[in-house]
């Protein structure tokens, strides 16, 4: 295997959620989806709510990562995430309540519309990648 | 000399003293434990936290925004975290002693997580803002975001010029040291030049002042939350050892009790066998 890797940390509050070696890790920022191959220039940027992918040598692993923020740096790959979860870890059954609920919000004028969204957002990412596996 | 019966009563009520600080202790055995190792995991993310925020912050080319340099409110706020419940030795005592000794009423409000630190500053004349005493007894990173929003909206809006943090550092399970730190403004001087990558040109997306708006809010929680563990590590510690010295204390007494009482009971034998020699002799 000729490509090349990078070293990537995913960090949350509760617990060191990823070290290892990936060619490629792909995910959504503020500024929209990006993907980071080894050699990229420094670059801090916000995460918006998506579909985490790592690329490892033997396969893509996926996971949900709702806010933090990415560091990128010559060497490595920094994620502070403030939430992440693997696809095994997301509770469907609730993913699917707060789609429910969010979409009961969006009904409502009187409710905060651009949170009642990203809920909305972020139940559907959960459950789409928890449909999967 | 107390009687008999004094001591006997003495004893028990000793006895069942030291029950309850021993079943404290173990009580606040089992919480150290699960908070300790909390305490460990967590680690990681904020020295991330830390270190990411040290080199963004010196890898920007202007450093004019009001997050960096003061907002000119001369109002401070604290975040005071202490516990809910005494009997943990010193443990409230030493935090509150710092902030009363670094910062003074007039100028300083105090944001409240535990009912102790609460009611000690509201005595010595601070303004209570907010009291937030039930996310001590179980702290959740999603209390930290509660938290972090209200005193950033404080800030922002020029109600208070500098956030101050203070909690217990847990060392180890011995040594718990109060610690003060400031949070807002994120003056530049407090975050040096990054050691490992000096010379990097870091590029933002967004642009820098708006990155730095949306990180500053995390880099808050995420202190907010790790303060909250480490008090919390460091409450049930410090109760751990106090209890334990209770416990030991209420033994040591137990012990002389018992040895005062055998010696009273003793004293009483003897005197009723000299009484009872005494009237067989007088009747002789």
């Amino acid at each position: 295997m000729a490509e090349k890797q990078m070293k990537v940390r995913i960090i949350s509050p509760e617990r060191v959620f990823y070290e290892g070696e990936v060619s490629m890790i792909e995910l959504n920022t503020t500024e929209g989806a990006i993907g980071v191959c080894p050699g990229h220039i420094p670059l801090t940027a916000i995460v918006e709510p998506g579909i985490l992918k790592l690329h490892e040598a033997g396969g893509v692993k996926e996971a949900a990562l709702m806010s933090g923020f990415v560091e990128i740096l010559p060497t490595q790959v920094r994620v502070l995430a403030e939430v992440v979860e693997w696809p095994e870890e997301i509770d469907v059954k609730r993913a699917e309540e707060a789609r429910i609920r969010a979409e009961r919000h969006l009904a409502d004028k009187n409710w905060d519309q651009a949170r009642a969204r990203a809920q909305l957002r972020r139940s559907l990412i959960r459950m789409q990648l928890a449909n999967r596996k | 000399m107390p009687s008999m019966r004094d001591i006997k009563r003495r004893r028990e009520s000793v006895k069942s003293t030291g029950q309850i600080t021993k079943a404290m202790k173990l009580v606040a055995t089992v919480k150290l434990q699960k908070a300790r190792v909390h305490a460990l995991e967590t680690q990681p993310y904020f020295n991330a936290m830390y270190k990411t925020v040290k080199s963004v912050i010196s890898h920007m080319e202007s450093t004019t925004h009001p997050l960096i340099t003061g907002n000119g409110s001369k109002k401070k706020a604290v975040l005071l975290m202490t516990s809910n419940r005494g009997l943990a030795g010193g443990y409230n005592n030493n935090i509150i002693k710092l902030v009363d000794s670094t910062l003074n009423p007039e100028d300083t409000i105090v944001y409240a997580i535990g009912r102790k630190g609460r009611d000690a500053l509201f005595k010595k004349g601070y303004e209570i803002a907010k009291d937030y005493s039930d996310v001590i007894n179980q702290p959740l990173y999603s209390d930290a975001i509660a938290i972090g929003k209200e005193l950033l909206g404080a800030y922002n809006a020029g109600e208070i010029g500098e956030v101050w943090i203070a909690y217990t550092f847990f060392k180890n399970t011995v040594s718990h040291i109060p610690t003060m730190e400031k949070l807002l403004p994120l003056s530049a001087e407090d975050f040096e030049a990054d050691e490992e990558e000096p010379d990097l040109t870091m590029n933002f997306e967004p642009k820098e002042e708006r990155a730095l708006e949306l990180i500053v809010p995390k880099y808050l929680n995420s202190l907010i939350y790790g303060g909250l563990i480490q008090a919390f590590a460091s409450e049930n510690g410090a109760r751990m050892q106090a209890m334990d010295n209770a416990t030991s204390n209420a033994e040591e007494m137990i012990e002389d009790l018992s040895l005062q009482y055998n010696r009273a009971r003793q004293g009483a034998i003897t005197q009723e066998l000299t009484e009872i020699v005494a009237g067989a002799s007088a009747v002789e």
